[in-house]
């Protein structure tokens, strides 16, 4: 069976192209899959989404979605998607029920004929059904957009960073959605830049600056990291991370939460040699171990890779 | 700590019959990194008004860099620096002139605009970039760039609304590399933000819920007391008790 969506050496700029989006960028989205894309704002997220929706052209490169050019059938491919774009894009002065029946009618459907998918989460916000969209909070906007997106049914769900600015109750709610939509056997191609997010997805890519650094599933991705990671932490903690930063026997050093992560240029060394360090620098309370990376490691790691050391050449750390 | 930087008592703001904020207290010394947690829609923005003497409260008392919000609203904004996400810098002046203006409203001598501003570009390495736009910035830079105008008065507190949604995460370090250098330099940070690994950089943090400050603890001290091993599930375990929804 063929993928549900496929990018090959696609290539978008802006500006006449003085400005480079997305920079030949391949991967596939299986059917049912929940598919990641990790990157922080102007990797070209979002651009990746409009090609893929058949609202911007790619420079070069090709595209399908369920086996639909996004050129050639750009009209077949709006019947078959939802999407739900980065910024709240439903009509503001029309209610709650309006906004879906409209959805429904301008797709040819009615709110009845799909009820089951989207019952679960319009449930949810059906007590506010007279409320104009404009005046819903953030999470209720947020499942309102869903359904919008979900009530033609489509075979492909885009859902351009359908978390950001939500709080951490909402954004674990809402994975739990989308978890559900998955068992209805929906692919679902999801941006985001919180990278503990990626975790919950089936496959992910990496991006950062147009390039995708990594395309896997997340436990390769971090079975992956090359070298051994140590989690350390003292009283004074950033004191800790400006000297072991600027030391010449550790190749990274990065704070996370209450640790700092760390590895060292000489991979035969261990703790005991960071202890040493920290006694040097006279660290109080210092506790040191090895850890497993995280994808937000594993990400700052790929980012080095690609330009070089980016944290040593931007003068904030002499 | 010896000195208040804020000092907040039963401090209330209620639209009609919905209290926004409920009777919250909590202080916070000078030169501490104080994190501002919530749910979206628990109170969080309503109290920040408050303290940076934007809004009235209802009832309550709150003084702010040592002056009363009710009667010296004009003076708590001259002590204070605030930056978020959303609004900040003039996309369409350069770089330069926005430091020169931010330096001008806050009342800054020619001389010390001058002399600070190249400290400034000088720190935050682009010297090259004082004469381009503001919009054509990487977003990382204009965050930083917004945070040291923000403090470019030497304001007794910053208020960082959400300062680093939507940058990569080396940028979003190097961001808090100035949060640590300001509040080493005597600034105290009063700072809110929906990445949790970031509140663990906060010396003290309070969470709200509902309009209430529902726990008020070192990171070390919350994780203790609510059995969990992240601010993450610290976090969720309040948050999820939340009745009211959304901002």
């Amino acid at each position: 069976m063929q993928p549900s969506v496929t990018l090959k050496d696609i290539v978008m700029t802006y500006d006449k192209g003085r400005v480079k989006a997305v920079n030949r960028v391949s991967f596939d989205v299986q059917h049912g899959e929940v598919f990641g894309l990790i990157g922080p704002d102007g990797a070209g997220k979002t651009s990746i989404f409009r090609m893929l929706t058949t609202l911007l052209l790619a420079d070069s490169g090709s595209a399908t979605v369920e086996g639909l050019d996004v050129v050639k059938d750009y009209q077949a491919i709006r019947n078959r998607v939802g999407y739900m774009p980065g910024r709240f894009s439903l009509y503001q002065d029309l209610t709650v029920h309006e906004n879906l029946q409209f959805f429904a009618t301008v797709f040819n459907t009615s709110i009845e004929e799909n009820y089951d998918l989207i019952k679960e989460i319009y449930e949810q916000i059906k007590p506010f059904n007279k409320r104009p969209a404009g005046k819903l909070s953030g999470g209720m906007k947020q499942k309102l957009a869903l359904c919008c997106a979900l009530i033609h049914k489509p075979e492909v769900l885009f859902l351009d960073e359908p978390t950001t600015g939500v709080d951490a109750v909402s954004r674990k709610e809402f994975w739990d959605m989308l978890k559900r939509l998955k068992e209805q056997n929906i692919s679902i191609l999801v941006s985001t830049p919180y990278m503990d997010e990626a975790t919950l997805c089936d496959r992910i890519a990496l991006i950062q600056n147009g390039n995708i650094m990594s395309v896997d599933t997340p436990q390769n991705i971090l079975a992956a990291f090359p070298e051994k990671l140590y989690a350390a932490k003292a009283k004074d903690f950033y004191s800790l991370l400006k000297q072991f930063r600027s030391d010449p026997a550790i190749s990274s050093c990065y704070a996370f939460g209450e640790y700092v992560h760390l590895t060292l240029k000489d991979e035969a060394k261990n703790e005991s040699f960071i202890k040493e360090l920290a006694d040097k620098y006279g660290a109080e309370e210092f506790e040191v171990k090895i850890i497993a990376p995280t994808i937000e490691d594993s990400f700052i790691r790929l980012m080095r890779e690609d330009d070089g050391s980016p944290v040593q050449n931007t003068a904030m750390h002499e | 700590m010896s000195e208040k930087a804020i000092i907040c008592k039963d401090l209330t703001k209620q639209f009609g019959d919905f209290k926004a904020v409920n009777k919250i207290s909590f202080d916070v010394g000078q030169g501490e990194i104080f994190g501002f947690l919530g749910a979206n829609g628990a109170g969080k923005t309503t109290a920040m008004r408050m303290l940076c003497g934007l809004s009235f409260p209802t009832s309550g008392e709150a003084s702010v860099a040592g002056f009363n919000v009710y009667r010296q609203q004009e003076k708590i904004k001259a002590s204070i620096g605030y930056m978020s996400q959303k609004f900040s810098l003039y996309e369409n002046l350069t770089v330069y002139e926005n430091i020169e203006f931010y330096g001008g409203v806050y009342g800054l001598s020619r001389k010390e605009i001058r002399t600070r501003g190249e400290d400034l570009v000088n720190r935050l390495g682009m010297v090259n970039e004082t004469k381009k736009l503001v919009a054509g910035l990487p977003l990382g830079w204009k965050q930083k760039l917004a945070f040291s105008v923000a403090v470019f008065h030497r304001p007794k507190i910053v208020f960082l609304d959400e300062p680093t949604g939507g940058v990569d995460p080396v940028t979003r370090r190097q961001f808090w590399d100035l949060i640590y250098e300001a509040a080493a330099d005597g600034i105290t940070v009063f700072v809110t933000t929906h990445y949790m690994d970031e509140a663990e950089y906060c010396h003290r943090i309070s969470i709200m819920v509902d309009g209430r400050v529902e726990a008020l603890d070192t990171p070390a001290g919350l994780k203790s007391r609510f059995k969990a091993n992240s601010m993450d599930e610290v976090f969720y375990q309040l948050a999820r008790q939340a009745q009211r929804s959304g901002d």
